[in-house]
């Protein structure tokens, strides 16, 4: 009897030791990312972030042109795919037939099994030319008196990072709202119907009810677009310039440290190269927390279980 | 009254417009997805052939194949599952079993945070605390990140799939006098073990399309190679150098890569899908 008991303190104690484990790995990261990065934190300081030049040969480093490539990118993306992945939630969960909305849902989702590289390889060869050939000049033609659109239209610019991780972040928002709208009562929709509301009209209740979720969800959308590397890195251009034409090429922090991080010379070129990997790693974490926080409230009121992997 | 008839048929008329329009997105997203996979089959199928699957890479104009980086793929994918498979059951196991409280909430906050973190983040903590000490890319170094991004995937399903067993099933047991580890590793883990594994190969086709991670921890090679210390190919890393190579060789190349990849991790997940179509 009591070797069982004693059994059961080490198993109980086997699996806190892996999820202690988990906790210090993530702690490590923090810890690990600022010590690398100790050299180029010295020698910057806050001016690191203000900084508008990065000239690996000259051994100065801001990383302004990336946190601008990064927004910039995120919210180009975030314009496209919020409308779109509402829409989606909506349909199918409020209108689809359940024969139908399940297998469109699971071909939703499968936007979000197709890897980064491959989002890339597809935007550097079919999309950059479209984008450069049909959709940039016309764009062009129309506003390119403003600077946002000022040409010429390569194809690989901010536009097209911005368009890709629209494509990207659409089955994770969609999938998370659809779990925000599934989780709003019946109740609402039937009272909405019996005041003799339209189908929109109901559709709007249930919107208003699930808002914090939704909110949620875009941000946790805007948390996988911040750090999305290998799509983005293909297509953005990768010039650490702010431009503000949105056809102009572009860099984000992500694509910086794939791009350039085998290549780093000296000590101050990796260490600051490791500092932007820092300033992702926290800003992904508070956005990602913040999410988190605002889709739990929402779907564990009703015992709903977050697809939000 | 006619005031209210026309207010009422503009109603009608939004609603009409407003749900076309949520299936109008609801198409255009199943669109895109259907035109990348498209293009993937057409752009792919013209280099794909049985050498080019098993040959090592060769200089341009020389054909060659990606035999190494389907070798080192599994290599890669192998060692991941062997690290990262047993921690994140483990994980779950606690969350749904052992955990309580104050603890639990924290542990359930850092898997859900270890998700957030951009692999690319993964890939620079790995190369500190192993490509620095020990002096030199690795397959193992590549193994670690992916095991590091395989974590948190495999213990939120473990644990959502051991919630799903039934309590009586628990208290059953413990009822017969059996302790709390035989509980769980004899009656709950057995009867959620299909799900479990389901989430387990999720997550390797998951882990299968990284590419940021292992462009500074395995690296990437031209030869074949199964020395864990050694750097070591990858089919995402080679399609990703390969498509922004000038040659266009190498972009046939890199679409053939990308078609044999894609079938992989859309076959696992259609399987998948078919097999559990109750569950999930």
């Amino acid at each position: 009897m009591a070797q069982a008991w004693r059994k059961d303190i080490g198993f109980r104690a086997g699996t806190g030791v892996f999820a202690l484990l988990l906790i210090g790995i993530v702690g490590a990261i923090g810890v690990e990312l600022t010590l690398q990065s100790m050299k180029s934190i010295n020698q910057f300081g806050l001016d690191f972030w203000r900084t508008e030049i990065w000239d690996p040969v000259a051994g100065e480093f801001g990383a302004l042109p990336f946190i601008y490539g990064t927004v910039m990118s995120s919210l180009i993306a975030l314009c496209i795919s919020v409308p779109l992945s509402l829409g989606i939630a909506v349909f199918l969960v409020e209108q689809a037939p359940r024969l139908v909305a399940r297998p469109i849902g699971f071909l939703v989702e499968l936007l979000a099994a197709i890897p980064s590289v491959v989002y890339g390889l597809w935007g550097i060869f079919i999309l950059a030319p479209v984008i450069r050939q049909y959709l940039g000049p016309p764009f062009e033609r129309l506003f390119g008196w403003t600077p946002f659109f000022r040409g010429p239209v390569t194809g690989i610019g901010l536009i097209t990072g911005g368009l890709i991780l629209a494509i990207m972040v659409t089955p994770i928002i969609s999938a998370v709202v659809r779990d925000v709208l599934a989780a709003v009562p019946g109740s609402q929709r039937e009272a909405a119907l019996a005041l003799g509301a339209t189908k929109w009209e109901m559709i709007r209740v249930v919107l208003v009810n699930g808002a914090p979720g939704i909110a949620g969800a875009v941000i946790l959308g805007l948390g996988r677009a911040l750090g999305e590397t290998m799509a983005v890195t293909m297509v953005i251009g990768n010039r650490p310039e702010i431009s503000l034409s949105f056809f102009d090429p572009s860099y984000t922090i992500a694509s910086a440290i794939a791009n350039e991080f085998t290549e780093a010379t000296s000590d101050l070129y990796l260490s600051s190269l490791v500092e932007l990997g820092l300033i992702l790693f926290f800003v992904t974490f508070v956005v990602n927390g913040i999410a988190r926080f605002l889709v739990w409230n929402v779907t564990r009121k009703t015992g709903g279980v977050g697809r939000a992997a | 009254m006619m005031a209210v008839a026309r207010v009422d048929q503009m109603r009608k008329s939004i609603s009409a417009v407003m749900t076309t329009g949520t299936a109008v997105c609801t198409f255009a997203a199943v669109g895109i997805l259907l035109v990348i996979l498209s293009h993937i089959a057409l752009k792919g199928v013209g280099s794909l052939n049985f050498r080019f699957l098993v040959d090592a890479p060769k200089p341009v104009g020389e054909g060659g194949g990606i035999g190494n980086a389907v070798l080192g793929s599994v290599v890669l994918l192998g060692l991941s599952s062997a690290i990262g498979l047993p921690l994140g059951i483990a994980v779950g196991i606690y969350l749904s079993e052992v955990g309580h409280g104050r603890l639990a909430g924290g542990v359930r906050f850092i898997v859900d945070t270890l998700t957030g973190i951009p692999s690319i983040v993964t890939g620079v903590f790995v190369y500190a605390i192993v490509v620095l000490p020990t002096k030199h890319f690795s397959a193992f170094a590549g193994g670690v990140a992916l095991a590091l991004i395989m974590v948190p995937i495999v213990s939120r399903t473990t644990e959502e799939m051991l919630k799903l067993v039934p309590h009586s099933l628990r208290e059953g047991a413990l009822a017969l006098g059996a302790p709390q580890w035989r509980v769980v590793l004899g009656v709950v883990v057995p009867a959620a073990a299909s799900g479990i594994a389901t989430g387990a190969i999720l997550a390797v086709a998951r882990v299968s399309g990284e590419t940021a991670p292992l462009l500074f921890t395995a690296f990437g090679s031209r030869f074949f190679s199964t020395d864990l210390n050694q750097p070591i190919a990858s089919l995402t890393v080679q399609i990703y150098n390969y498509a922004i190579s000038p040659y266009d060789e190498w972009h046939a190349q890199a679409w053939a890569a990308t078609l044999v990849l894609m079938t992989l991790i859309l076959g696992i997940n259609i399987v998948v899908r078919i097999l559990t179509r109750r569950r999930f």
